[in-house]
């Protein structure tokens, strides 16, 4: 299969690969997929009192493309509200990285993760947050 | 602990020709899918090329030396093949590959004897060509068993027995698995078959050259034979038909009535002397090779296993052909593992390299978790591997199993001591 420059570049070169503490208050973590299916992705954040994600790491079980997806989304969401991050969209990944149609599944993983994170953060920081 | 691993560039000009030869060899990509294809050995090419051109004649041709000097080439290479597993020439049908060779002994037999013994006996492992002409078997109102296999990836005799009934014609089981190299008891299959007066066919793409055959000490019925597994050319094979006692089948491709009526089409003679060479090589080297490549995968095993954690090997460790080595990495997806490898030629048992995303059929079928399926690779080792490469190639998969486990969440799992199997996951 043939794999564009960045996504072999997310790849043999990944971004925030790495893991937080979960029991911390400012940090969402989600886990998504399942090993049967060959892809599992963690990807966590760490929000500022503001509601800036100031930090992003992730671990990635799968292809070539999961893991670039992974990458990619991390780098993403740095910097950004968590209402920005959350609506970041598979297809934006699918496009950057130029999966192929078989692969698609991967960046829909990574949506799926950044979502999964940051209900996790809110969730843990009470309704307060959770209504900002 | 990350590796920051930099692309590969070009030397530029100023660097000397040396160097740069240094380099070429250095990303001289390594071969290890022998169970895919094999190199035409040159011995082969060198019997082949004077039938392309000075000695063209069509061995058909009755009428002059053209032709009679080509059908003497295609009668010493049927001798050839017939010596390696103990049968006689005339049994020897010469094929595209075995692809056609086992769809002619499927659907050959069973349309021949289909009318009182419409039932045929297969294994879920076989290769995808046996299952896909039982598959049409089926469709066309045949009755199919599909045996399963133990967690070795071998057949239950006990199940095989009782699967046949008076209505079976047939019961067909590869010699050795194209994923596992796992080798089926085939004589014992063969004095079952014999008993009950089934016919046996056995698909040897796999197992030819590998281990030894008999047909006769076997009681083999008809045997799928292949070229290019065995360092000979591709699109030539062989099917071996049993003539005492008598096998009959129905020919698939119709015409001319070469090959006894069961083959027609002008034999390609090149192909079918590369063939016999090939046999004829095994023939002499097979047991000195074998002995050498065992070696090779023990030692490639052994290094594996003392340098990483966590692996498994895929398939009984004995009843395995030299060659195969399949073993699963875990917590580490196959697909990422090649793509980290690419200078390394293996194959991944996770067929997310396909397009179907599932893990392979042969693993699911010996019972091996479907996560760990994900993270296998087969490692092929053939007449030309040498240590050297081996030792690359381990060095390569261990480096880069261990900077891919760095990144997976079920390796940080697992040593945090979480039981994977406790946790809910979201199938998708």
């Amino acid at each position: 299969m043939a794999y564009s420059e960045k996504l072999i570049d997310h790849y043999e070169n990944p971004r925030n690969v790495g893991s937080m503490d979960k029991n911390e208050l400012s940090v969402g973590t989600g886990l998504v997929g399942a090993p049967a299916c060959g892809d599992v992705m963690k990807l966590q954040i760490k929000v500022t009192p503001e509601g800036i994600i100031e930090d992003a790491k992730f671990k990635t079980f799968g292809c070539g493309s999961a893991i670039a997806s992974s990458s990619l989304i991390t780098e993403w969401v740095k910097g950004k509200s968590l209402d920005e991050a959350g609506s970041i969209k598979n297809s934006q990944i699918a496009e950057e990285l130029a999966l192929p149609p078989v692969k698609v599944h991967c960046s829909i993983l990574a949506e799926d993760a950044i979502k999964a994170a940051i209900s996790d953060y809110k969730s843990k920081n009470g309704a307060a947050d959770a209504a900002e | 602990m990350q590796r920051v691993r930099k692309r590969v560039t070009l030397p530029d000009k100023r660097v000397s020709e040396e160097a740069l030869n240094m380099n070429e060899l250095k990303a001289k990509p390594i071969y290890l899918d022998y169970q895919a294809t094999t190199p035409t050995d040159p011995r082969v090419v060198e019997a082949m090329l004077p039938y392309f051109t000075e000695k063209f004649g069509n061995p058909h041709s009755r009428n002059h030396s053209f032709g009679w000097e080509a059908e003497d080439a295609v009668e010493v290479a049927r001798a050839q093949v017939a010596k390696i597993i103990g049968a006689s020439a005339k049994e020897i049908i010469f094929t595209s590959g075995a692809t056609e060779s086992n769809n002619l002994a499927l659907k050959g037999v069973m349309k021949f004897y289909g009318k009182k013994k419409p039932h045929l006996i297969t294994v879920v492992t076989e290769h995808k060509c046996v299952l896909d002409s039982a598959r049409h078997l089926e469709q066309e109102g045949y009755k199919v068993t599909y045996l399963g296999v133990k967690e070795n990836g071998l057949i239950d005799l006990e199940e095989l027995k009782a699967a046949i009934t008076d209505e079976t014609a047939l019961v067909s089981v590869m010699g050795v698995n194209n994923e596992i190299g796992v080798i089926q008891p085939l004589k014992e299959i063969g004095t079952i078959c014999r008993e009950r007066k089934v016919f046996f066919h056995t698909d040897c793409a796999q197992a030819v050259g590998k281990i030894d055959l008999d047909v006769e000490d076997m009681n083999i019925d008809l045997m799928s034979i292949s070229g290019h597994k065995i360092y000979g050319p591709k699109g030539i094979g062989a099917l071996f038909v049993r003539r005492r006692p008598r096998v009959r089948v129905i020919a698939q491709i119709t015409g001319g009535g070469q090959e006894r009526g069961m083959r027609s089409g002008t034999l390609p003679t090149p192909l079918i002397v590369g063939l016999g060479k090939a046999c004829d090589i095994l023939s002499n080297e097979m047991a000195e090779e074998n002995a050498r490549i065992a070696e090779l995968r023990d030692y490639t095993l052994q290094r594996f296993r003392d340098r990483l954690a966590d692996i498994y090997l895929n398939g009984d460790e004995k009843e395995r052909v030299c060659g195969n080595l399949n073993v699963s990495f875990a917590y580490v997806e196959g697909e990422s593992l090649l793509m980290d490898i690419k200078n390394i030629a293996v194959s991944s048992g996770s067929a997310c390299t396909s397009a179907s995303l599932e893990p392979s059929y042969v693993l699911r079928a010996l019972g091996v978790d479907e996560e760990l399926a994900h993270t296998s690779l087969r490692i092929g080792i053939g007449r030309y591997t040498t240590k050297e490469e081996l030792d690359t190639a381990v060095d390569a998969i261990c480096t880069a199993v261990e900077r891919l486990r760095e990144m997976s969440p079920l390796w940080e799992m697992a040593q945090e001591g979480i039981d994977l199997k406790s946790i809910e996951w979201a199938e998708h």
